[in-house]
């Protein structure tokens, strides 16, 4: 009788076998592109340390560079963990502060110009995050809230409107769209090819800024879970430190989880419910291994269904309005 | 206070006008799932919060924002129906 449905469907039977075909992959696509080696941004997260640890097998790590790229709302241990997450794959780093690029771009006032219609009281020294109502506890629609607290620790709660929701998101985009122009700038300047972090549960879901985080020459782990990330993590000596740290969207000022900001459930139960709606597995059998009832389940499955939808204008390259020559 | 053919009116109107649907949104049944029919996301409800709350001066608070409410030109329709009965 076959295993019931649960986190061992996700296990890397064979994660060296795994890193190899990676690396082998990664090579095969940088030297089709003519380049020699690759950069990457770092954040201190697992993503971005796992394919910092796969660049430096598949290329060497003389041939790949780390960016560092805080910025005024980075959390404290982003710039540490990015620079141990270098230390550990052996490579060199350079450190590129955003925050007078993003101030000259006007990333934070925009930003805060829509935080203070909605919050009148909202300015200098207030911190703030956007939020979404959970999938698992509710039917409602899923739509965003700011969260602010004041520098006397008042804390409030505001639903967005739609313009200053727009506001808000576009704004703060300038932030990985920053992030990415300055890793071309050094796979231009070093003849490199720039390598994207996102896993599977991120590529699938467009849990990334297009022509943001979203561009990459080459994507080196879109195709696993994020389960399967941790578990290559630890076969490549990621230091426990990162490997335990939360996924964070590490973008407002506030703490903000992913689960917050975007995905229905923890990155665990997300890869799980994302493995099911993939491989035909009813919301009844998937709620028995996640500890939820079978209609909590059936709303996430609406939730990936929606996110898909959504997902394809980022995934979209531009298009051609007219094919073929013009004239007659 | 506008009746309920009124209010269907206007709703279809603000669909067809905001959204891009085929056959300008007549083919659209009154229950007719909008967020299955793609025509409705998260952006898009919020679109038709900003309008009910403009046109027919109802606000709608975060617990109404439920698909019983919003999710079909039908249920819209007697939703502002019934708030403004009540006074909304």
């Amino acid at each position: 009788m076959p295993d019931a449905f649960g986190p061992h469907v996700l296990h890397l039977a064979d994660p060296e076998a795994a890193i190899e075909a990676i690396t082998d992959g990664m090579r095969r696509e940088v030297r089709a592109f003519r380049r020699k080696g690759g950069v990457l941004g770092l954040s201190g997260g697992i993503d971005s340390t796992v394919v910092a640890a796969l660049a430096a097998r598949a290329f060497g790590p003389g041939n790949v560079l780390g960016v560092l790229m805080p910025e005024a709302d980075s959390s404290e241990d982003t710039l540490r963990l990015s620079a141990r997450a270098a230390a550990s794959a052996g490579i060199e780093t350079v450190l590129e502060e955003i925050t007078p690029i993003l101030d000259a771009v006007g990333c934070y006032r925009r930003r805060d110009e829509a935080f203070k219609r909605v919050i009148p009281e909202f300015g200098p020294g207030w911190k703030a995050k956007i939020v979404l109502p959970s999938v698992v506890e509710s039917d409602s629609f899923r739509l965003f809230s700011v969260v602010a607290l004041a520098p006397d620790g008042r804390t409030f709660k505001e639903r967005l409107p739609l313009e200053d929701y727009l506001q808000v998101v576009a704004a703060t985009n300038f932030k990985q769209r920053t992030r990415k122009m300055l890793e071309y700038y050094h796979a231009d300047r070093l003849n490199y090819c720039v390598l994207g972090t996102p896993n599977r549960l991120e590529y699938d879901q467009g849990f990334f800024v297009k022509n943001g985080d979203g561009a990459a020459d080459v994507k080196p782990i879109a195709h696993l879970y994020k389960s399967q990330v941790y578990q290559l993590a630890e076969a490549l000596g990621v230091p426990e430190e990162i490997r335990s740290r939360p996924p964070t969207t590490d973008t407002y000022s506030m703490p903000q989880s992913q689960e917050e900001f975007y995905f229905s459930l923890p990155y665990d139960k997300m890869d799980l419910c994302l493995y099911a709606v993939d491989h035909g597995i009813g919301a009844a059998e998937v709620a028995a291994s996640l500890g939820l009832t079978a209609e909590q389940v059936d709303r996430v499955f609406k939730d990936i269904a929606g996110k898909r939808r959504v997902s394809a204008y980022l995934h979209a390259a531009p298009r051609l309005a007219v094919e073929g020559p013009a004239g007659a | 206070m506008p009746d309920l053919t009124t209010i269907d009116r206007d709703v279809r109107q603000f669909l067809a006008d905001n959204f891009i649907l085929d056959n300008g949104g007549a083919d659209l049944g009154a229950d007719e799932s909008l967020t299955q029919a793609g025509v409705l996301d998260s952006m898009g409800v919020l679109e038709l919060i900003m309008f009910v709350e403009e046109r027919f001066g109802v606000s709608i608070p975060d617990e109404d924002t439920l698909p019983e409410n919003l999710d079909s030109v039908a249920r819209i329709a007697a939703y502002i129906g019934r708030r403004l009965a009540q006074g909304a």
